[in-house]
């Protein structure tokens, strides 16, 4: 597939990648009532970046990538509520190396195999994650959900309060982190690393890269981002359910991404974006049907629009300037 | 000079208007947060029916008042997603009262919400018994677990000296294998044996061909309600369970009036406990059915989660008519600690003041064939005015 | 002993009825899927469809039993023959992620169908009565159903191994398999063969769904429930073998009844792990072929 990003020599940040935080802070001040929804695609998009990285990059094809986040939610919640843990910060660096930790160990075992294999393996490692915590009620609150999670005030400072605004920005500035961190690895020699091994693996096992490693690394790196997601989606709901893991969750990560473009950074913001104010404002009138558009607009993307919307933004701005 | 007599004409008319206009027109808005797609859409369908069909039949609002119902799809149990819509109703909305509510993580996510805006919450399923102590806001209308389970097992230990225990492997069915073995050796009975089943499982009959190999008096199990039941049912039945002598018991979400039809002949004689069976014959319900299938035709059966729906909006227009109109919060709840309805298609019910949970009675049920259908006969009151028995033997640690 | 004896007969008896259903679904993904590269996450939907024309021809138009099986699986097939001239088939030469998104997608919008069409209860199976109650054995009594699911599997794993692996039209199966330009090229038509064959795999999860109806509920969201089943075992067996989802799925359904029978704390586990440790072990499966 020849429409996915790749590695780019120039690195400076070009002006309309400064558009996406522009509009998310205009948010922030001119739909004030939006903000608990905001946060919620804020965090998917971290969600969704951390999963284009290996997608969308290292073409590792899962449905699995909820075990990452679910734990990092998960252990986030548990410090919160069972471990007198509340500071926010802590709880996130603790997800973080959670997921880290998680993606390292599936990761080293399940990247020597490739294809349905792998998919199969990512998908029974989140359906073990979610079983295991459904079993232990007694730490995650099993099927009722982890209540009791408490997040003192960011810094000590600002507290999470009823319109979401704290949450909001916490999120906003955290996707800012995550962001930063998914374009220094992509626009690096590493990332052009990830693109090789993607498009032709057979050659950089000729030129001797060491294939396996590099998959392992981007797979922890973005199980990293995805724990420290789910640790967001506790803080802002202080609460954790089972709904965070499970194939059903990674399906519905992917299909997010592939409608914005997998492969492209923006992909990963368009695609939550348009996909959680979809389902918000379709889901309101008919709640049934929502499968039925989703389905469809995947079809018509896999058949007609590869690049997902992106991809069509791309080849309509090409007609134009072919035009000009 | 005609310019005149229309101003004049005008006037005139807006006078009238503006004395004949109604006192103080009042809109209360009502959250909805239900599960209307997904695997568990039925369930979210059945309340929002009996939700809607009270308010088709029910006009007792003080006079200028109406009622705004704002629905809202949790999609199943999605404590994030439950948050994120309740915060929308609160904010955005603005909504007085939260209801609907059928699982038990959605309502846990959303209490502190409740506290913080001081929004009342009339809970209609969720029946996890801990709920009602996260937030002094929240009201139940449905039931507890142990509400029905506990006096099902101090009956059964009565008369029964043997049990196994199968239940589906999570939250709730904890909370009923508690509440059974309790109730089972309170009653002066042995539990033999239990076992719990993954909850994504498509095949009960190992389980309970373990269950049938322990050769118990009484087979007790509890499964999510739906096609997990009926699927348990036939396992029951396959392994011919009934001709080896065990006996079948549950609450009522072994045998839900609306799944009854899919599970053949199976069930007959199951015994269960429940507080509402559609197959109730007291005038309540009767009324309650007969402007059920006349409003959704005659094959389609109100569940116990329909009538929790029902109640509670009664208790909607109880303390909306109290306060004629002007809803405050803290007002509404000490209304609601004092509420009771005789004449619910349950049965009586009433709020317990301490608690703001349910008090309702409990009926023991024999699955028997009333007019060539399957229904859950009540053949007995077995308790009345429970509270919830969980909270009772946890209060005196 | 004794007792522990018939334990054993009875969970290898309840655990093969449960493999065969899931073999006779799953062969179909099997043959999809590795005779025709094609990721087809959406098989489930095909099982759905075939349970849904099974239980409406019986409950609906009062067919009888065997002939309701045969309708499940000639309409499914025939749909699907539709489904692949129109969609399909374009994507052949697609990569993974474009299969898998794609039947994704094709899964949403049956679900949404399925529900709008027949609401989201399930549907219920009345047997035939000949098919009903049990058969006493060694002191333990068999579901008649399920006897007859064992019974009619093998039989069917016996017609299509001779169907592919002895007549002609299996020989190009697996020669336009092998190589498309090749088989093109000596004069077999590779598209009306990949449509047959897709028709007969999709047939066969139809046939497969109507069989197990009475064990897997039918029911809008049965493809996405059912689908981790039915990927485990064409993972597990192999793609693209006929012995590997029948040997994946007898040691799928025997094993995962044994661990629930003897060990039920891990039994939700059992089915994950097992395909882990499987998939680690042997990579294309227990029958696959490195492609």
């Amino acid at each position: 597939m020849n429409h996915r990003g790749g590695y780019s020599a120039d690195t400076r940040i070009r002006w309309p990648e400064w558009l996406p935080w522009l509009v998310a802070l205009a948010a922030f001040f001119l739909l004030p009532e939006y903000l608990s929804l905001g946060a919620r695609i804020l965090i998917y998009i971290l969600y969704a970046l951390s999963l284009d990285l290996i997608l969308g990059y290292a073409g590792i094809i899962t449905l699995g990538h909820s075990a990452y986040f679910g734990f990092g939610a998960y252990v986030a919640g548990v410090l919160a509520a069972k471990a007198g843990v509340t500071d926010p910060l802590v709880q996130l660096v603790a997800a973080a190396a959670g997921g880290a930790l998680l993606g390292i160990t599936t990761g080293a075992i399940i990247l020597r195999t490739r294809g349905l294999t792998l998919l199969m393996l990512t998908l029974a490692i989140t359906s073990v994650c979610l079983e295991i915590a459904n079993k232990a009620t007694a730490l995650t609150g099993g099927a009722d959900g982890l209540s009791g999670v408490v997040v003192a005030p960011i810094l000590g400072l600002f507290k999470f309060d009823l319109y979401g605004k704290t949450a909001y920005l916490y999120c906003l500035a955290m996707l800012f982190v995550g962001w930063a961190l998914v374009r220094r690895i992509i626009y690096s020699p590493f990332g052009a690393s990830l693109t090789g091994l993607r498009e032709n693996s057979i050659r950089m096992h000729a030129i001797g890269a060491p294939v396996y490693w590099r998959l392992v690394l981007v797979y922890t790196l973005s199980a990293t981002i995805a724990g420290a997601a789910g640790a967001l989606l506790t803080q802002t709901n202080q609460f954790v359910g089972l709904n965070v893991l499970g194939f059903e969750a990674g399906g519905e990560l992917l299909v997010m991404l592939i409608l914005g473009g997998v492969g492209r950074v923006y992909g990963a913001f368009v695609g939550p974006l348009v996909y959680l104010l979809a389902q918000d404002q379709l889901a309101k009138q008919f709640p049934a049907y929502w499968y039925f558009g989703i389905g469809v607009l995947l079809v018509l993307v896999v058949m007609f629009a590869r690049g997902g919307i992106l991809g069509i933004a791309d080849q309509a701005l090409a007609k134009l300037r072919s035009k000009a | 000079m005609r310019f005149r007599a229309a101003l004049r004409a005008a006037l005139a008319a807006a006078c009238g208007l503006a004395l004949a206009a109604p006192v103080a027109a009042q809109t209360i808005k009502i959250g909805s947060v239900l599960t209307l797609s997904g695997p568990n859409a039925t369930l979210g369908e059945n309340m929002d029916k009996a939700i809607k069909l009270y308010m088709k039949t029910h006009e007792l609002l003080p006079p200028g008042v109406k009622i705004d119902l704002i629905t809202r799809d949790d999609g199943g149990p999605n404590p994030d997603k439950a948050k994120q819509l309740v915060q929308e109703l609160i904010v955005r909305d603005k909504i007085q009262f939260l209801t609907g509510l059928t699982w038990t993580p959605n309502a846990m996510s959303t209490a502190a919400l409740c506290t913080e805006a001081k929004v009342p919450m009339f809970i209609m399923n969720a029946g996890t018994s801990v709920i009602t102590t996260m937030s002094p806001y929240i009201a139940r209308f449905s039931f507890t677990l142990w509400q029905s389970t506990y006096p099902l097992g101090e009956w059964a230990g009565k008369k029964y000296k043997t049990a196994y225990i199968a239940v589906s492997d999570f939250g709730p069915g904890h909370d009923s294998e508690a509440a059974f073995e309790k109730g089972f050796t309170d009653g002066g009975g042995t539990i033999v044996g239990k076992v719990r089943i993954p909850l994504a499982n498509p095949d009960f009959v190992p389980f309970m061909q373990r269950a049938k190999d322990a050769k118990p008096d009484v087979v007790f199990a509890f499964v999510p309600a739906g096609k997990q039941a009926t699927a348990i049912m036939k396992a029951y039945g396959d392994l011919g369970m009934d001709k080896a002598g065990i006996k079948f018991i549950g609450p009522g979400d072994l045998v839900t009036d609306e799944e009854l039809p899919n599970m053949g002949d199976v069930p007959l004689g199951v015994l269960t406990v429940h507080h509402y069976s559609a197959a109730a014959t007291r005038a309540a319900n009767k009324a309650f059915i007969s402007a059920w299938k006349k409003e959704y035709g005659p094959n389609s059966t109100p569940s116990f989660m329909s009538v929790g729906a029902w109640d509670a909006m009664d208790a909607i227009y109880y303390v909306i008519r109290e306060q004629n109109g002007k809803i405050d919060p803290d007002k509404t709840m000490a209304l609601l600690r004092n509420y009771k309805n005789p004449n619910s298609p349950r049965g009586p019910i009433s709020i317990d003041p301490e608690t703001r949970d349910i008090v309702q009675d409990e009926y023991l049920r024999e699955v028997r064939k009333v007019n060539g259908q399957l229904a859950n006969v009540e053949i007995e009151t077995i308790a009345t005015a429970v509270k919830d028995p969980w909270k009772e033997f946890n209060q005196k640690k | 002993m004794q007792s522990f004896l018939a334990s054993i007969v009875s969970v290898a008896f309840h655990g093969a009825a449960f493999g065969m259903i899931l073999y006779v679904i799953s062969v179909g993904l099997s043959i999809t899927m590795g005779l025709m590269g094609f990721a087809n996450l959406a098989h489930g939907v095909f099982a759905m469809a075939g349970g849904y024309v099974l239980t409406t021809a019986i409950s609906r138009f009062g067919v009888p039993f065997p002939l309701a099986l045969v309708c499940a699986f000639a309409a499914v097939a025939l749909g699907s023959v539709v489904l692949e001239r129109l969609l399909y088939s374009r994507l052949y030469t697609a990569g993974d992620l474009e299969q898998v998104l794609f039947t994704i997608g094709l899964i949403f919008i049956a679900v949404a169908v399925a529900r709008f069409v027949y609401g989201t209860l399930q549907k219920p199976v009345m047997l035939p009565p000949y098919l009903k109650g049990q058969f006493a054995l060694l002191g333990r009594d068999f579901p008649a159903y399920r006897v007859f699911i064992i019974a009619f599997s093998a039989v069917m794993i016996v017609a299509l191994w001779f169907g592919i692996e002895r007549t002609r039209w299996g020989a190009m199966v697996r020669a336009a398999v092998d190589n498309r330009a090749m088989a093109q090229s000596v004069g077999i038509d590779t598209r009306r063969l990949f449509t047959l064959t897709f028709a007969l795999g999709s047939g066969l999860a139809g046939l497969g769904g109507a069989l197990g109806a009475d064990i897997i509920a039918i029911q809008p969201t049965y493809p996405f429930e059912n689908l981790v089943y039915f990927l485990i075992v064409v993972a597990v067996g192999g793609l693209g073998s006929l012995r590997g989802p029948f040997a994946a799925a007898l040691l799928i359904g025997v094993a995962d009844t044994a661990c629930k029978y003897w060990l039920p704390q891990f039994g939700a586990f059992f089915i994950y792990l097992a395909t882990i440790g499987i998939l680690l072990w042997r990579p294309a499966g227990l029958f696959g072929r490195r492609s």
